[in-house]
């Protein structure tokens, strides 16, 4: 059985050739992911594509401790006690669902640990609630939506219909959607957190008079609402953003997701060399393709040793002061942070293709140029 | 006589094991420990109550998450209105929040135990898998309502930045958290201990082995059992609170089908109706998750076996394999 | 709402409701013969659907799929109940939930194992994957139109199975008096697998029908379950004819709500919190269909004695 509780970064020979920079200290950084369960597929990408990057930077002082919270938010909480408490690491990632980033982020910020969030990206964190030792490599969580939202007026849509599971994160999407979209509305649905029949919502689509569907439905929701909508005979253009569609889940969903635009911060076809590289060593290294996740794992791990050269991580305030320059290459090209710790970025609309037998996305134009969250202006932070 | 005594030895051990632990953790420089141990005695508490009910009472709820989870929203809403310095509500009278653990306490209690009045009233009504499966209905129903209600962060759930306060007491510093958690815990274990040596004990014994004789001395087998779940459920309540106040966070998942399940696993592990049935079974259950949760994503499987074990081989749980079995009395 | 809208959605709710009986007729009727609480019932649908893509994916037939999944589903009823059910009947229903519940962790973990932890593909087969039109000159997924038909089937089967088969009359013995038939030469431990596998095999064909249309992963059952328990305990446990009832209820009760409810608010409340309460509701309806029923009528609907 493999051992998860502590992996050592790459070799000792490697890292004296290469030579550190004088500010090296080396860090210890504790990992809270998802890797049981139904949700464990992001946790995956995003262990592998963080532990690709540490594994590439080739460090020997940096030790990276991974821990399975099973989606469990009081898990998550006891897990992040133990590692600062008794494990004493000095950066806390990997958490995937914001309700577990809300169970820990607040707590952990306040004892003084940084925070680096590769995925989930709660508006509370991103508001009032902003801190400095809080930093989201991958988008707040209204990002993909407003970008599909923008997409719908250059697209010419006048009457979309907007579903969503009942829950925060679910209407966040749709406030989120709405803030950019300026047509009508053919209806509004929110679903029920986990359902898996969605034959009542397609007749009701069927019905308004729609010329448009977005939806947010992550997980085994989003799958199973594609296959249905695919079998019922509705034909009208359908959105989405990127969480339906990326690498991990679109061999699920089949040929019913061909067609489909959807909105990311990351496409495996962004052409840079930073992303180029990384696609082709994680193909090479987990003989599978990347989704959006594992980029956003291996930008934060490349982020944070971009600061580690910069800054010891024991002085808190200087290490997060390397850290929000940002100076790192990112895989999706330019990146930079906000007032609020959140990125500043350019979001794409793609389009679910085939390259042969496989399912995946081709960029198909800009949604949105440097585009900043909404929240970031009740953010004290400068 | 001699297998009580093995019991009675085996539960002094453990309770003086669990009041010097503090010392033993700090001495090994590990205050996660402290945590950990807070966990259990928490854990306790909340399946203390579960087994008054289903030990002693024979009423196998599986929706004691129900109780658990008011009593940490009871701590959750309490604390955020007193974080934000908005009153909870300001009609027919105002209701500021709190951050006072005693009166979050008695609200926690209060709260869950009116849940456990309506859902009893209604519940006891069946009995055998239809209890089981209502009371599982009740636990759902204020799960997705809490999931869906968004006042109160929905499935985000709340976070408190500041644990509540003790009046004398420095909650933050875990030891003495700890032994906030400790002393009620034993407080519950007392009650539970009296419940069942009182006559209201006898006679919810008899109401779970013949509700015909009970029913025969006057006795309304009812109105026994009606009683011993709500005593049950404010004790879960209470163990909610707790539970929420340690995490500094509250969410649906107190409220979900996988927490009865657990609260019962720990019930079970132990063993049913045992005194330190509870205590032992967070012991195993918060040990195990602590070993195996670092050293393979596999864990729950291996849980899955570990229980699978003690219901097929070990009936009376881990103080039956310990101490022998249980006096019938 | 419109008169065809109305009928497209009692349809739904209706093939929902089939779905579910797939589920809750093997639950009932374990529960029936033996007595016994199986909540690892949503593994053994879990099984199905994985079996059904697996072999889908190797071989190309959805069908061959399909065989699969009823043969390891049952296969892995029969060597359950052989290691660890059969040693649960005399045991009270707390042993019952425990070891079920730790036979779901050991499932879903052992199936990660063996899959992996991301979804797997399962489509249905050409034929059934688009729509047809039915009278009235609206759509509707054939596939649906399919489940429905075979739901029917199944049922029918059941009945035959139980009034008219050897097998049929030992089973309804067997919920009678255990003993009379221990002593008439029946083997009551071989009955016992039969009933088992036969409730195994039907819920893993649920799941490999339910994970055409739906998504294959971990833990895909655990929704499901908690759904059939509340349609059995609707029903009167023990009772297939309560399990059909008590689908066809929830699923019809569950579909209305969910269409219905966020209009009525909008009557006297602006959209978005329309929207929101009625979802509310609409997800705790089925739990308040079933306390309701239970108030009044505390054995379920078609209550097993009569």
């Amino acid at each position: 059985m493999k051992t998860l509780k502590t992996i050592m970064a790459s070799a000792v020979a490697m890292s004296l050739a290469l030579g550190g920079s004088a500010m090296a200290e080396g860090a210890k950084i504790g990992m809270i992911t998802t890797l049981s369960g139904g949700g464990a597929g992001l946790g995956v990408d995003v262990r592998d594509g963080f532990m690709l990057a540490i594994e590439q930077a080739g460090r020997d002082d940096v030790e990276v401790v991974i821990e399975d919270d099973a989606q469990k938010p009081e898990l998550a909480v006891q897990i992040a006690d133990k590692m600062i408490q008794s494990e004493k690491v000095d950066i806390l990632t990997g958490i995937i669902w914001s309700n577990l980033a809300m169970a820990v982020v607040p707590s952990a910020v306040a004892q003084g640990k940084i925070y680096v969030s590769p995925n989930a990206g709660p508006s509370a964190l991103a508001g009032k609630g902003c801190n400095a030792n809080y930093f989201n490599v991958a988008w707040q969580n209204d990002n993909l939506h407003e970008a599909m939202g923008a997409y719908a007026n250059v697209a010419e849509y006048t009457n979309t219909f907007i579903l969503a599971p009942n829950y925060p994160a679910g209407q966040d999407a749709l406030n989120g959607f709405k803030r950019e979209y300026r047509g009508q509305l053919a209806g509004e649905v929110f679903t029920k957190l986990g359902a898996t029949d969605y034959a009542a919502e397609i007749a009701q689509i069927r019905d308004s008079g729609a010329d448009s569907v977005f939806f947010f439905l992550p997980g085994g929701m989003g799958i199973a609402f594609m296959k249905q909508y695919a079998a019922s005979g509705v034909d009208l253009p359908v959105m989405g953003p990127a969480f339906s569609f990326d690498q991990g889940i679109l061999g699920a969903v089949g040929d019913a997701a061909l067609g489909v635009r959807n909105s990311s911060q990351w496409s495996k076809d962004i052409d840079n060399e930073t992303n180029n590289a990384f696609v082709a060593s994680f193909q090479e290294k987990y003989d599978r393709l990347p989704s959006l996740y594992a980029s956003q794992g291996f930008d934060a791990a490349n982020l944070i040793l971009s600061a580690l050269d910069k800054a010891d991580v024991k002085d808190t305030e200087a290490f997060s002061a390397a850290l929000k320059e940002a100076d790192f290459k990112s895989t999706r090209g330019d990146f930079k942070f906000g007032n609020n710790n959140h990125p500043i970025q350019d979001i794409y609309v793609r389009e679910v293709v085939k390259e042969g037998d496989v399912l995946t996305n081709k960029i198909l134009g800009l949604a949105l140029t440097d585009h900043q969250d909404a929240y970031a202006v009740d953010c004290p932070l400068q | 006589m001699p297998n009580l005594s093995r019991e009675t030895f085996l539960n002094i051990i453990i309770s003086l094991g669990l009041l010097v632990f503090p010392f033993i953790a700090t001495a090994m420089d590990e205050p996660f420990y402290i945590t950990l141990a807070t966990r259990v005695a928490i854990l306790s508490l909340a399946a203390v109550g579960l087994n008054l009910a289903l030990g002693t009472g024979g009423l196998v709820s599986f929706g004691h998450a129900a109780f658990f989870g008011i009593g940490g929203y009871a701590m959750g809403i309490l604390a955020s209105h007193a974080q934000t310095y908005t009153p909870i509500f300001t009609w027919p009278f105002v209701i500021e929040g709190t951050n006072q653990m005693l009166i979050i306490w008695l609200v926690a209690i209060v709260m869950s135990g009116i849940a456990a009045l309506f859902i009893g009233l209604l519940s006891l009504r069946t009995s055998g898998v239809y209890f089981i499966m209502i009371t599982l209905a009740f636990a759902q129903m204020i799960y997705y309502f809490m999931i869906s209600w968004p006042t109160y962060g929905g499935e985000d759930g709340l976070s408190i930045y500041v644990r509540n306060q003790f009046p004398g007491v420095n909650t933050l510093d875990p030891s003495s958290f700890f032994y906030i958690c400790l002393a009620l815990m034993f407080a519950g274990l007392g009650l539970s201990a009296m419940i069942k040596n009182s006559r209201f004990g006898a006679a919810l014994q008899a109401a779970r082995q013949n509700e015909e004789r009970l029913a025969a001395t006057g006795i309304r087998p009812f109105n026994i059992k009606l009683t011993a779940f709500v005593i049950s459920g404010m004790i879960t309540g209470l163990a909610g609170a707790l539970m929420a106040d340690l995490n500094r966070f509250v969410s649906p998942t107190m409220l979900s089908w996988h927490m009865s399940g657990e609260i019962m696993v720990l019930v079970i592990l132990g063993g049913v109706g045992r005194l330190y049935g509870p205590v032992v079974g967070a012991l195993i259950f918060i040990i195990f998750e602590f070993i195996f949760g670092g050293m393979t994503e596999f864990w729950q499987f291996y849980l899955g076996l570990v229980l699978l074990g003690v219901v097929l081989f070990a009936r009376g749980g881990a103080i039956g394999l310990l101490a022998g079995k249980a006096r019938h009395d | 709402m419109s008169t065809t809208l109305l009928f497209e959605q009692l349809l739904n709710g209706l093939q929902y409701g089939v779905t579910l009986f797939l589920m809750a007729a093997g639950l009932t009727l374990v529960f029936g013969v033996m007595g016994l609480i199986n909540l690892a019932h949503g593994s053994l649908y879990m099984i199905g659907a994985f079996a059904c893509a697996a072999v889908a994916a190797a071989t190309g037939s959805f069908w061959l799929g399909l065989v699969a999944s009823i043969v390891a589903a049952g296969f892995a009823g029969v060597l359950i109940e052989m290691f660890v059910i059969r040693r649960l009947y005399d045991r009270d229903h707390l042993d019952q939930v425990l070891a079920t519940f730790a036979l779901i962790l050991i499932l879903s973990e052992g199936c990660r194992m063996v899959f992996g932890s991301f979804p797997l593909y399962l489509d249905a087969p050409g034929f059934l994957a688009g729509p047809v039109t039915l009278f009235g000159g609206f759509q509707y997924s054939a596939y649906r139109l399919a489940i429905i038909l075979v739901g029917g089937l199944v049922a029918l089967g059941l009945y035959l199975l139980i009034t008219k088969t050897r097998l049929g009359i030992r089973i309804r013995a067997g919920e009678a008096d255990r003993e009379m038939i221990a002593a008439l030469g029946v083997n009551i431990a071989t009955l016992y697998t039969i009933v088992f596998a036969i409730g195994a095999a039907l819920a893993g064909f649920a799941g490999a029908m339910m994970g055409a249309i739906q998504s294959v992963q971990v833990g895909m059952g655990e929704p499901v379950l908690i759904l059939a328990f509340v349609v059995i305990v609707i029903g009167g446990i023990g009772s297939i004819k309560g399990a059909l009832i008590g689908s066809i209820l929830v699923g019809v009760v569950d579909t209305l709500g969910r269409v219905t409810l966020p209009g009525f608010f909008n009557l006297f409340m602006d959209t978005a919190a329309a929207n929101s309460v009625g979802a509310a509701l609409s997800s705790m309806s089925i739990y308040v269909l079933m306390a309701v029923i239970l108030i009044f009528k505390p054995e379920g609907l078609v209550s097993n004695n009569a």
